[in-house]
């Protein structure tokens, strides 16, 4: 006997099986599902068909042994919710099913056929189910309902359960096209990538968070052997900075330091060694300076000269503030019928990637080439042609292989500039690879903040208003700070409809390593907000907080307070499925004190429709090209960082040409050799470049279809692209791929195509309307389920569920990756993660003392996507990669209240108030 | 000094038995599978076999694996060059997104199932709780673990 693992309709079976066992046998008397029926047990009777990884297979003659690692589907899995797939119901209407003994495996044929060809001809159908023999009826009736079905269902786009059967690769999941080459160690990180005679380089970092450089002695270090160059701030002087409107920042300090961290001298040496030896021996006199550490600091007032930066408009720190107001929050107020204020706290967070910031630079006859760990190629170019002085075309950067960003390698960074000087000054390829401190130096992660924000209810239980204040702690420098003083406030006018509806943010300098963007931008915090006051608003008014929620969401196809334009809305259809998951009508409020559940939503855009540079250019271009071999080269600017954007466009690709995704190949983030795309941030890359592909295959579709409708004399109408072949409605014309491509070359010449995505023009045309202005938004609902342990304040999540509209899923297990990571690491936010600062001071950059939740912290996971189809994403798709941290942290702080009724204010969760309160109460 | 990586017997001079042995597999050998990331044996990210024991090595210089049975993930796949079932599980699963910590996860989960060859859910969590992943939030890592467990039996 062996013991296997077998997936039937998606449950896991753990079973001991014979090794010579047929799957029929292992389905029927193992599992215990007898739909599938044995007629003849030598594979000619088609009643034990069963669709293995979508494909009819007779399992009477499938070794169970060969099965596993394979999806299997049963007619158990075809009726869903205790409804008939549309196909039995015709069945039925049809009169298909006399003895009945038949019937499952012909609908399984049926089901794995309309998947492959979902728009039959009455004698494919036959063709297909001349496997399943039936005794009774003489087929006429089994054809006619399976056609009838295929007819209606073409018809009919809204059922989103046939989605999938149009599509030969969108929305099958699929495994990454690089993921063996991950698994087998071969995938070459930044720090991977061996460049000969590269000297390293090493930087030394303030020890002061505020003061002036008196005097910088390099006269020791320069004496040591194998040391080749030391830089300083005067040797690169330029400032720079993602956004233009904040180049506030220089590669190595000039005159003065602005945080503990900040570099104040580079090194390249023979080896890493020396180079950090060399750093030793550099000795740099400070004056210190006033501090600013807190949020409070840095809005008192202060004199001219000691402000963090002297571009500060105000008498104090301020680096920027946003306020939009809709309707009226004082009217709002007084016309609510109950009202609610709260203070929230919020700890910095940091990103965490596992692979550290790599890179190395080298110089040759095509001027300088950066291979480095980022999110941003093109931002990248663009920066090292400011601050170096150099054209644009002499500047080449390639991402390789990235361990993740989650927004901390989406700005240009110090060390890469650095890095490319120092290759031009020694006339070496210089690499370096920051420590896992100097990651955390580095920062750029979610800003600490304080919220404070009132939400006001009708008597019918609307939100009637939301007012919010907030206030951000930005750290040293601008990075993304300008955009996510706006994005905390405005990304709060949805999934509720409110019609008064405002915000002030202010975000400050403080002498702390500098605050960014962080997967979920500026969203986060303020939603948590929102989402506790909710819960506290339901909790007074004695109502369901999920039958708050259902009253107050915007519908699809409308416009919020602030004029986003809304298209799809899945929210709806989230809450419902995270509702029916956790068995939240029953559970909630009925477990014991201790135990608790919690809900909240959350929104995000699918990528900024407005480009952070103003100009005319797409804000994603896609390639194409095709000849001899017939393969199709992918060439596009999108920076696949672990979220599987290169095997997104492959899919897409080959899904528009009717090929198998081995005959597309990518090639991605090469500023040289691929057009340009913004990058990977604001979860942009699925819809923006995505819609290029999808474009550039289409053009590429065209072209090929054109000079075969001139080739063969035949309309264009009438061709089709599907499998690998290129055939005429009559099938008259039936090509292959490759002899179409060789018709087409002969006509056009090379085929070589392009597409590409701009945002359509959205918004109002008040000041500050263009902010989170999105052409699509994503949304989601999260229960989680706590144990709040009475005796310590312990809280500990023990479930989550949850669900979320990414519009349409062209890799469902790509998704299901995004949507997890998302969750967990909200988890992290909630529970475990903080940036501890003393003085200026990091006190935990390691992985030892900030906690990240490891496997056995976090839960079970429970996931749904939900497919709203949106009408401009490609395939229908929107964003996932960021959205779904948003409800995940309130709805574990809810939970946390409806377990022992304290509401959670600061995070990460404290134990300690948790007990206090506790004690307090009994 | 001796000493066994991936099936190959190496003789080190003695000069390099100080070298830091992440240094000597990603400088010397190339092995570049085994990654730097913390630096402070907090992430796993470095985790290679030394005697079928997950061990994480950034703290570790050469001499401490003298006479070892050492495996890293380049010598993890089948001698045919098809990925080992766990390496394929992983595929399978979705359990690799930016990969980065996808050696060492593979190679603890490998020391796991050579002595538990049924591990529970539970027991899977625990034995990969030294080894950070920032992408997936785990669920899919334990699933193909579980999977490939049938391989070990």
């Amino acid at each position: 006997m062996k013991q296997i693992i077998l997936t039937v309709n998606d449950v896991n079976y753990e079973l001991l099986v014979e090794e010579h066992e047929m799957l029929s046998y292992t389905i029927r008397n193992r599992i215990g599902l007898t739909g599938t029926k044995v007629g003849c047990e030598q594979g000619s009777c088609g009643a034990c068909t069963v669709l293995i990884d979508d494909v009819p297979a007779l399992s009477c003659i499938t070794p169970v042994m060969k099965c596993v690692h394979t999806q299997i589907l049963t007619i158990e899995s075809i009726a869903k919710d205790g409804k008939l797939h549309k196909l039995q119901e015709m069945f039925v209407q049809k009169g298909a099913i006399q003895c009945g003994y038949c019937t499952p495996g012909m609908v399984m044929s049926a089901v794995g056929f309309l998947k492959i060809n979902p728009q039959p001809s009455e004698d494919e159908i036959k063709e297909a189910i001349s496997g399943n023999l039936c005794r009774c009826t003489g087929y006429k009736k089994i054809i006619s309902a399976i056609s009838e079905y295929a007819a209606e269902s073409a018809s009919d786009k809204s059922v989103i359960a046939d989605e999938n059967d149009k599509y030969l690769s969108v929305g099958k999941p699929r495994p990454y096209i690089e993921a063996e080459k991950k698994v087998k160690g071969e995938a070459d990180y930044a720090d991977d990538i061996k460049i000969k005679n590269a000297l390293f380089c090493k930087f030394l970092r303030s020890t002061h968070a505020h003061a002036e450089i008196v005097n910088i002695d390099l006269s020791d270090a320069l004496k040591l052997k194998g040391v080749r160059k030391i830089i300083t701030g005067k040797d690169l002087p330029i400032s720079f900075g993602v956004l233009p409107i904040s180049q506030d920042e220089t590669s190595i300090a000039v005159n003065k330091v602005r945080y503990i961290g900040e570099i104040v001298a580079a090194v390249a040496a023979d080896t890493e060694d020396i180079a950090s030896a060399a750093c030793n021996l550099i000795k740099v006199e400070y004056s210190p300076l006033k501090t600013f550490f807190s949020i409070k600091d840095s809005l008192a007032d202060i004199e001219e000269k000691e402000k963090i930066h002297s571009h500060c408009r105000y008498n104090n720190n301020v680096h920027k503030k946003a306020e939009l107001r809709f309707g009226d929050q004082k009217e709002g107020i007084n016309n609510s019928s109950i009202s609610h204020k709260l203070n929230f706290t919020f700890e910095g967070i940091n990103h965490g990637f596992t692979e550290p910031h790599a890179a190395t630079a080298y110089w040759d006859e095509n001027g300088l080439t950066i291979i480095t760990a980022t999110q941003v190629p093109h931002y990248l170019h663009r920066f090292l042609a400011k601050v170096l002085e150099l054209p644009m075309n002499r500047i080449r950067v390639i991402k390789p292989y990235v361990g993740g960003g989650f927004g901390g390698k989406s700005d240009p960074f110090p060390h890469e500039i650095i890095i490319s000087q120092l290759s031009k000054l020694t006339g070496k390829p210089v690499r370096t690879r920051l420590t896992r401190e100097e990651v955390f130096l580095n920062n750029h992660g979610r800003h600490p903040s304080e919220i404070t924000m009132e939400v006001g209810l009708s008597k019918e239980g609307k939100v009637n208003v939301i007012d919010a204040d907030i206030l951000l702690d930005g750290g040293a420098y601008g990075s993304f700070g300008v955009v996510t003083t706006y994005y905390s406030g405005v990304l709060l006018q949805a999934p509720y409809k409110i019609d008064n509806f405002g915000f002030r943010t202010r975000r400050v300098y403080t002498n702390k390593p500098q605050c960014g963007a962080m997967r979920g931008h500026g969203a986060v915090n303020p939603r948590f907000a929102m989402e506790s006051l909710l819960d506290e608003l339901a909790h007074r008014t004695n109502t369901d907080p999920c039958e708050l929620r259902f009253k107050n969401f915007l519908p699809s196809d409308t416009l919020t307070v602030g004029q986003f334009r809304i298209t799809s809305n899945g929210v709806v259809e989230s809450m419902n499925a995270v509702m029916e998951k956790s068995e939240w009508k029953k559970r909630h409020g009925k477990l014991p004190y201790g135990k608790g559940l919690g809900v909240a939503c959350g929104v995000y855009i699918s990528g900024s429709a407005l480009p952070i540079h103003w100009n005319e250019y797409p804000q994603s271009v896609v390639h194409l090209k095709v000849d001899l071999d017939g393969r199709v080269l992918i060439t596009s600017g999108a920076s696949d960082i672990g979220q599987g954007s290169d095997t997104m466009l492959a899919i897409i690709v080959a899904e528009v040409l009717g090929l198998s995704i081995d005959n597309v190949f990518v090639v991605a983030a090469d500023t040289l050799l691929t057009p340009i795309d913004l990058g990977s941030y604001s979860s942009r890359v699925t819809f923006m470049a995505g819609n290029a592909a999808k474009m550039a295959a289409e053009n590429l579709k065209k072209s090929i279809l054109d000079s075969v409708s001139l080739n063969e004399n035949i309309p264009v109408e009438e061709l089709n692209i599907s499998k690998e072949r290129i055939f005429s409605n009559d099938k008259t014309v039936d090509l292959n791929w490759k002899e179409a491509v060789e018709i087409a070359t002969k006509k056009v010449g090379a085929l070589t195509v392009s597409g590409n995505y701009n945002s359509p023009k959205l918004g109002g045309d008040f000041k500050g309307a263009g902010a989170g202005l999105s052409p699509s938004y994503s949304f989601g609902s999260c229960i989680a389920e706590v144990d709040v342990d009475t005796d310590t304040g312990e809280v500990n999540v023990l479930n989550i569920w949850g669900a979320h509209d990414c519009g349409k899923a062209i890799n469902p297990l790509a998704v299901e990756g995004q949507l997890e990571g998302s969750w967990h690491m909200g988890l992290g936010q909630a529970v475990s993660e903080r940036m501890k600062f003393y003085n200026g001071l990091l006190l935990n950059p390691n992985f030892l003392d900030y906690k990240i939740p490891t496997s056995v912290d976090t839960p079970p996971i429970d996931t749904t996507i939900i497919e709203s189809i949106d009408p401009e994403g490609p395939f229908g798709a929107k964003e996932c990669g960021e959205g779904a941290i948003h409800p995940v942290i309130p709805a574990i702080a809810n939970a946390v209240f409806n377990a022992v009724g304290y509401r959670i204010t600061s995070l990460p969760i404290n134990p300690e108030e948790i007990l206090n309160h506790i004690k307090q109460k009994y | 000094m001796q000493t066994t990586i991936n099936k190959k017997v190496y003789n080190i001079p003695d000069e390099l038995k100080d070298v830091r042995l992440t240094d000597y597999l990603r400088e010397y050998l190339d092995l570049t599978g085994v990654k730097n990331a913390c630096e402070m044996r907090a992430c796993g990210a470095c985790a290679i076999l030394v005697n079928d024991k997950s061990m994480r090595i950034c703290h570790a210089t050469v001499k401490d694996v003298e006479n070892c049975d050492v495996l890293t993930i380049e010598g993890m796949e089948n001698e045919d060059g098809t990925l080992h079932p766990l390496q394929q599980a992983f595929v399978d699963y979705g359990a690799v997104q930016c990969g980065f910590c996808t050696p060492g996860m593979v190679l603890t989960a490998h020391a796991l199932l050579l002595s538990n060859n049924s591990p529970t859910r539970e027991q899977i969590r625990k034995a990969l709780q030294s080894n950070l992943c920032r992408c997936t939030g785990y669920q899919q890592i334990v699933d193909a673990i579980e999977a490939a467990s049938v391989y070990y039996k």
